[in-house]
C-alpha cells in the first residue's frame, strides 16, 4: 500500500495554485487536510502526478463575521468546527455535526474545505452546507464566484467546482436570534460514516417554525433537501400529527440507494426515524 | 478504554485445592504489570517491519482479481525492466525450490485437501490470492512493478456459498475430488432419536455465523535471510510458533533443521493468526534463495483481509430435548462450516468445525447427542484456527437453545442452567462427546455471576424501563474451554507441531537470572508470568530474571502459544526448571557454607537457614564463587547453576476451563442499533499466576467476541469477491462502543501439574457472542422478534421487527 511517486509543489497564492495544477496538464490533485486524499493515493485509487498542497495559500484561512454572512476559510480544520466561537455562535449546524464527523485525529487535520470539495454523500458537513444555505466561494480561471449550496451537488462526487478550480471559503449566513437547529444520524460505531444522517435549520415563530430547511446525508448520491419535509412542517407547530406528515413527505424526497449492510427500504425508515428525532430534539432544545 | 472498576478486581476468592500451596515467593497470584510494556509504549519495541537488513530487498505480489480461473498467460518482461526491480518470480519458480504441501490431519479420517504451493501453477481459487511475486530496492518500487505483470485469466465456475458447493452436480474445488466436502464427522452418544422422541419439549434453531478475520494490529511480516555459502535461512517473522515454521521451511526447502533460524522479535497480536502456513510466506523464504539477498514482506491491511486466514462461517440447524421438569435429554446439530478452497496447513480448516461438534452441550448433564459437521470447500480466503477456535459456535448454539427451552418451559435462564449445568461435585467425568473433565465448577460460577450481574435488580429494572418504552436485555451463556493440550490435538495427527515446552534457567555471574524458553510473547504477557514463576519457584526478586523467547537458535523446541497453553504448559515447565536449579544452588551453597542442602533455603535471592530464615549467603557470592573461585569449593563439587528441563502434559488430554458470561444491552427497535451496556465474565482457569494478565486476556477476548456478534463479518458476493476488505467496511469493535467488562474468578487449579494453571486466553471470546445474542433477543422477546445469526447488524434486527 504504497502510492505511487508523484511530484509536490506548495504554493503561497491562489494564482500560483492554478498555475501549478495547470503546469501538470490536469494530472495534479490538490490537497488539504489529506484524510481523504492520502489513503486514496496509498491504495492507488488515485494516481496524480503532481500533488498542490493548498496549506500555504492564505486565501483559504481564518473564520470572519461579515455582516450578516459567516466566511469560513476552506482550510479550517474539522476541529475548529467544534471550538471557533464564531462558528459555535453562528454556524450552530456546523459545531453540532463536528463531534460525529470521524474522530479526532482526522478531525485535526481534515479541513471543512476538503470536505465539502469532495462532496462524500456519506459526510455531515457537505449536507450542511445544504442545510444552512451556504454559499461556496470557488477560484477558477474566470477568478471568484459564488454557488448556492442548492445549486452546488451535482452527482455523486461531482460539485460545481471544475477540475482545476478551488474551494476557497464557505460562506453561511449567520443563525440569526430566532434560529434553531438539530443535528443527528445513525452510525454503527462513533465516529463511522452514518447508515442515514441529517440536519435541520428553521427559525422559531412562536409555536411555528418557518423557513424550515432539512438536508440528509448517506441517502443517495449527493445530499439531498427534504423539501417535501420542508413543506410538511412550515409554519406549523410540530406536534405528533405533523411530524407524521412530514415524515410521509420524506418518502418523495428520497430515492436512496440499496446495498446489502443498509438496503434502500431500511434507509427510508431510518430517514423517516431520523427526522422524528431531528424535529423531537428542536423541541427538547427550546 | 474501561477503567478498572473496584468491581473488577473482588477479593479473590480462597483457592481450593490447598495442596497446591505456591513458593514461599510473592510473585505468583500477584496483579504485577508486564515488565516489557513500559517499553513498548515508549516505542522502543522492534517489529518485523522495523528490521532494516543490509542489502535487504522487498516483495509485493500481484494477486488474483477472480475468485476462480485458469492462468493463462504471464508477461514479466515490463516488470522486469522497472526500475530498481532485482527479481520476478512466478509459481513454477517457486515449485522448482519448495515442496507441496497438504493440509491434512491423519486422525481426521477421510479429510482430503488439494496439495499446495507458494504461488498457484495454473489457476487460482480465491479472489486475492497472490500469483507473481515482485522483488525490488523497496516496496513502492515493487508495487509500482507489479502493476505493470499482466496475467491473463480465463475465468471458471466459483463456489461462493455453501449450496451451491454442496450441490450434487456442483464443479469440483479441485480436479478428481468427488465432491467439496473436506471431512466429515458424525459423533453419537446414546439413544438419540427415542429421547426426542420421548422429548416432553423439543425446541430447534437454525443458525448462521458470520465469517470474520483476526485483524491484529500488526500484520504478517517476515524478512528471510538465506546465506548461500553456508546454507543457511534465518527467518524474522512476527510469528506465534517459532519452532513449527523452523521445521516446515526445513522441511519443504530441503534444508537441515540445525541451518533454518526462526526469529520472532515482538509481535503485536496473533490470536491464532500468526501460526498458519500462508503463500506469500512460504514464497518469500524462495524469493530469498533466489535473490541471494534478505527479502521483507509485510502485509499491508488489504492484503491481511484477502489473505489473513478467515474464520468460523457456518450454519447450524440444532435441536434439544428436554423432559417435563425442564432436564436437557438430548442434543442434536448439524454443522455446515465454509472454509477456503483446502485445507490450512499444517493445522487444517476442520479443527473448527470437529470443536464445534464436540464442544455443544458440553457444560450440561447430557446422555444423548448427536453432532454432524460437513466442512465445505469455498472460492474464499482459507480458514482456520482463530481465538476460541468453534468454541463460540458451539457456546452459542447451545446457549440458543437453553433460552428458548426456558421461554417454552416459562423458566428463568439462571433456573434452566442450575437444573442442567454438571454438577460441582460430578468430577471427574465426560461430555457426551467424550471429553474427559477433571474438575469445573459451573454451579460455583453461575452463582457468583447472579451476584455479580446484581441480576434481580437488572431484571427489575428492565420491567420498569419496558413500560417505558426502552428495551433491555439481559443474556447469559455458559462455557467449557480446551486448554493445555496434550499431543492429542496435533501430534496423533501427524503433524510436527510439539505439545510440550523446554525452558533453560542459568544462575548468570551476577548472581542473576537468565530462563530461555519455547513459549512465546505477542503482547499477552508469557514473559511476565513466566518470570514471575521463575521468580516464586528458584526464590529470587523478579526484577533479576530475564526471559528470553522467540528465537529457535537460543530457546530451547516446544510448542510456544497456541491453544491456551502458555501459562499451563509452559508455566509447569519454568516451574520445574526453577525448582531443579534451586536445588543446584542450595548444593553449591551448602558445600560454601559447609552446611547440608536440605538445611537451606533461596528466599529474594539470599540462601537462607530453612528454619529461622536467617541469612547466610547472597546468592551473588554463590554465582561469584562458582564462576571465578572454584578453587575455593571441596573438590567434587558439582556446581552446575545452568538446568533444561522439558515439560509434556501427560494427565488429562486437555486440561479443561470453565466460566459463564452475562451481558446487558439495549437495543433501539426503530434503528436496530444496540448499545452495550456492560459485560460480566465468571471464569475459572485453575491457578491464578496475574490476576491482572487474567482479566486483561478475558477483556480483550470479550471485545473480539462482542465483535462478532454486533459487528465483524466478511461480506462475498456471489462471484466470491470479498465486499468489505478495509478497516473502513469491515467493522472491528472499537472503544466506544465498548460497554465496562466486569470480571469474577473461582480457581479450581488442575491436579495434573504443580503449578495447577489452565488456560484463559479464550475465555473472554468464547461466550461472549452467546451471552450478547441472548441479550438482545432477551430484549427483542416482547416485541415477537428473534435472531438467530450474527452479527447482528442493525438490517437483521430491523428485519427481524419488520420495521422495513
Ligand atoms: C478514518 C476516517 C474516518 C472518516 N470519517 C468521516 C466521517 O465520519 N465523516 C466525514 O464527513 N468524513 C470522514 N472522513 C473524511 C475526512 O473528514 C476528510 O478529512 C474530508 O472528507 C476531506 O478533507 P481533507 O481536508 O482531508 O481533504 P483532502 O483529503 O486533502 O482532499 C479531499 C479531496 O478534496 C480535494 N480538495 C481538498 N481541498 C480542496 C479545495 N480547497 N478546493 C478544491 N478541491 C479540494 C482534493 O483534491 C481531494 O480530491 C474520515 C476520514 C478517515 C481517514
Amino acid at each position: 500500500m504504497k502510492a505511487r511517486a508523484f511530484a509536490y509543489v506548495r504554493p503561497r497564492t491562489l494564482e500560483e495554485a492554478h498555475a501549478a495544477f495547470a503546469a501538470a496538464d490536469g494530472d495534479a490533485s490538490f490537497i488539504s487536510g489529506g484524510q481523504s486524499l492520502v489513503p486514496a493515493l496509498a491504495m492507488r485509487l488515485q494516481a496524480p502526478q503532481v500533488l498542490v498542497d493548498l496549506a500555504g495559500v492564505d486565501a483559504l484561512r481564518g473564520v470572519h463575521l461579515d455582516g450578516d454572512v459567516l466566511r469560513i476559510g476552506a482550510l479550517t480544520r474539522h476541529a475548529d468546527a467544534l471550538t471557533d466561537p464564531l462558528i459555535r455562535r453562528h454556524a450552530p449546524l456546523l459545531a453540532a455535526a463536528a463531534p460525529f464527523v470521524a474522530h479526532p485525529a482526522i478531525r485535526n487535520r481534515g479541513t471543512l474545505g476538503g470536505s465539502v470539495a469532495l462532496a462524500d454523500p456519506a459526510s455531515e458537513f457537505p449536507a450542511m452546507m445544504l442545510a444552512m444555505g451556504a454559499e461556496m466561494e470557488i477560484s477558477g480561471d474566470a477568478g471568484l464566484r459564488r454557488v448556492p449550496a442548492d445549486e452546488y451537488f451535482l452527482d455523486l462526487y461531482q460539485t460545481a467546482i471544475e477540475p482545476g478550480e478551488i474551494l476557497v471559503a464557505l460562506h453561511v449566513p449567520a443563525a440569526g436570534p430566532h434560529a434553531c437547529c438539530a443535528f443527528d444520524e445513525m452510525a454503527r460505531r462513533r465516529g463511522d460514516y452514518a447508515m442515514v444522517g441529517g440536519g435541520l435549520m428553521a427559525e422559531r415563530d412562536g409555536d411555528a417554525l418557518r423557513a424550515v430547511r432539512i438536508a440528509l446525508f448517506s441517502v443517495g448520491p449527493t445530499p439531498v433537501r427534504a423539501r417535501g419535509a420542508e413543506a410538511a412542517l412550515e409554519g406549523r407547530a410540530p406536534d405528533a400529527d405533523t411530524i407524521a406528515a412530514a415524515q410521509r413527505a420524506l418518502d418523495g424526497d428520497i430515492d436512496p440507494m440499496d446495498d446489502a449492510e443498509v438496503p434502500a427500504a431500511m434507509r427510508r425508515h431510518l430517514a423517516r426515524v431520523l427526522l422524528g428525532r431531528l424535529i423531537r430534539k428542536l423541541e427538547a432544545d427550546q | 478504554m474501561n477503567a478498572p472498576l473496584a468491581f473488577d478486581r473482588p477479593g479473590r476468592p480462597s483457592p481450593e485445592g490447598a495442596e497446591h500451596a505456591p513458593a514461599s515467593g510473592r510473585h505468583v497470584g500477584a496483579p504485577l504489570p508486564r515488565p516489557n510494556a513500559k517499553r513498548l509504549l515508549a516505542g522502543r519495541g522492534a517489529y518485523v517491519s522495523d528490521l532494516k537488513l543490509p542489502r535487504m530487498l522487498h516483495a509485493a505480489f500481484v494477486r488474483a482479481p477472480f475468485a476462480h480461473a485458469r492462468i493463462v498467460r504471464i508477461g514479466l518482461d515490463a516488470a522486469r525492466a522497472a526500475p530498481g526491480v532485482v527479481l520476478v518470480a512466478t509459481g513454477e519458480d517457486l515449485a522448482k525450490l519448495c515442496t507441496p504441501w497438504v493440509g491434512t490431519l491423519d486422525h481426521f479420517k477421510g479429510m482430503k485437501s488439494a496439495p499446495q504451493l507458494p504461488l498457484p501453477l495454473e489457476r487460482v481459487t480465491w479472489s486475492g490470492q497472490a500469483v507473481v511475486a515482485v522483488v525490488a530496492e523497496s516496496r513502492a518500487a515493487a508495487e509500482d512493478a507489479a502493476e505493470l505483470v499482466e496475467v491473463g485469466y480465463e475465468e471458471l465456475p466459483v463456489l461462493a456459498d455453501l449450496d451451491t458447493a454442496l450441490a450434487p452436480d456442483a464443479p469440483r474445488i479441485a480436479p478428481g475430488f468427488a465432491d467439496n466436502i473436506c471431512f466429515r464427522s458424525v459423533v453419537e452418544t446414546g439413544e438419540v432419536d427415542d429421547a426426542f422422541a420421548a422429548a416432553a419439549h423439543v425446541v430447534e434453531a437454525d443458525m448462521a455465523f458470520g465469517r470474520h478475520t483476526g485483524v491484529t494490529l500488526e500484520p504478517r511480516a517476515l524478512i528471510a535471510d538465506f546465506d548461500a555459502s553456508e546454507r543457511r535461512l534465518t527467518v524474522h517473522h512476527a510469528t506465534q510458533t517459532p519452532f513449527q515454521f523452523q521445521d516446515l521451511y526445513a522441511r519443504h526447502y530441503g534444508l537441515p533443521e540445525a541451518r533454518v533460524r526462526v526469529v520472532a522479535p515482538d509481535v503485536g497480536g496473533s490470536f491464532g493468526i500468526k501460526l498458519h502456513v500462508y503463500h506469500e510466506d512460504m514464497a518469500v523464504i524462495g524469493l530469498s534463495m533466489l535473490a541471494g539477498r534478505p527479502v521483507k514482506y509485510v502485509a499491508d491491511r488489504l492484503e491481511a483481509f484477502v489473505s489473513d486466514i478467515h474464520a468460523r462461517d457456518h450454519r447450524v440447524r440444532a435441536r434439544a430435548a428436554l423432559d417435563a421438569n425442564g432436564r436437557l435429554i438430548a442434543i442434536a446439530a448439524e454443522d455446515e462450516t465454509a472454509i477456503g478452497p483446502f485445507s490450512t496447513y499444517p493445522r487444517t480448516s476442520a479443527v473448527e468445525g470437529n470443536q464445534v461438534i464436540r464442544l455443544i452441550g458440553a457444560p450440561y448433564r447430557l446422555d444423548a447427542y448427536r453432532g454432524d459437521l460437513k466442512v465445505v470447500f469455498q472460492n474464499k480466503t482459507q480458514t482456520s484456527q482463530y481465538r476460541a477456535v468453534g468454541h463460540p459456535i458451539a457456546c452459542a448454539v447451545t446457549e440458543h437453545l437453553m433460552d428458548r427451552a426456558a421461554a417454552r418451559l416459562g423458566l428463568d435462564p439462571f433456573d434452566i442452567r442450575a437444573r442442567n449445568l454438571i454438577p460441582d461435585d460430578a468430577y471427574p467425568c465426560a461430555s457426551a462427546t467424550g471429553y474427559r473433565f477433571e474438575k469445573l465448577s459451573h454451579e460455583a460460577c453461575l452463582a457468583r455471576l447472579k451476584g455479580l450481574m446484581d441480576y434481580d435488580r437488572l431484571r427489575a429494572e428492565q420491567a420498569e424501563l419496558r413500560a417505558r418504552g426502552v428495551h433491555r436485555g439481559i443474556g447469559i451463556a455458559a462455557f467449557v474451554e480446551i486448554t493445555n493440550p496434550t499431543p492429542a490435538f496435533y501430534g496423533v495427527g501427524g503433524a510436527r507441531i510439539s505439545a510440550q515446552d523446554g525452558a533453560v534457567i542459568a544462575i548468570t555471574p551476577s548472581g542473576e537470572v537468565r530462563c530461555t524458553i519455547s513459549v512465546t510473547e505477542q503482547g499477552q504477557g508469557t514473559e511476565a508470568i513466566i518470570g514471575q514463576i521463575v521468580a516464586d519457584y528458584l526464590g529470587v526478586p523478579q526484577e533479576v530474571v530475564r526471559v528470553i523467547t522467540g528465537d529457535t537458535e537460543t530457546t530451547p523446541h516446544g510448542g510456544a502459544t497456541w491453544a491456551c497453553r502458555g501459562a499451563g504448559i509452559g508455566g509447569e515447565t519454568a516451574l520445574q526448571a526453577a525448582k531443579k536449579l534451586k536445588a543446584n544452588v542450595l548444593k553449591v551453597a551448602a558445600a560454601i557454607l559447609q552446611a547440608q542442602p536440605g538445611d537451606l533455603d533461596l528466599v529474594d535471592g539470599q540462601v537462607v537457614a530453612a528454619s529461622g530464615g536467617a541469612a547466610r549467603l547472597s546468592l551473588a557470592e554463590v554465582a561469584r564463587i562458582a564462576f571465578f573461585r572454584s578453587d575455593t569449593l571441596p573438590p567434587g563439587t558439582d556446581a552446575q547453576l545452568t538446568v533444561a528441563h522439558h515439560f509434556a502434559p501427560s494427565g488429562y488430554p486437555f486440561a479443561f476451563t470453565n466460566g459463564i458470561h452475562g451481558c446487558h444491552v439495549e437495543v433501539d427497535a426503530e434503528t436496530g442499533l444496540v448499545k452495550i451496556l456492560r459485560h460480566f465474565v465468571v471464569e475459572d482457569c485453575g491457578r491464578i499466576i496475574n490476576p491482572l494478565l487474567v482479566d486483561e486476556q478475558v477483556r480483550g477476548g470479550v471485545v473480539q467476541g462482542l465483535g462478532a456478534a454486533f459487528f465483524e463479518e466478511c461480506r462475498y458476493d456471489g462471484n466470491g469477491q470479498l465486499l468489505n476488505g478495509s478497516l473502513a467496511d469491515y467493522l472491528v469493535p472499537m472503544a466506544c462502543e465498548m460497554p465496562d467488562i466486569a470480571i469474577a474468578h473461582m480457581e479450581t487449579p488442575t491436579k495434573d501439574t504443580e503449578l495447577g494453571a489452565k488456560g484463559c486466553g479464550e475465555a473472554g471470546t468464547a461466550a461472549a457472542s452467546a451471552a450478547a445474542l441472548n441479550a438482545v433477543n432477551d430484549a427483542l422477546a416482547p416485541l415477537g422478534a428473534v435472531l438467530t445469526q450474527i452479527p447482528m447488524t442493525p438490517a437483521r434486527i430491523l428485519t427481524a421487527l419488520g420495521a422495513f
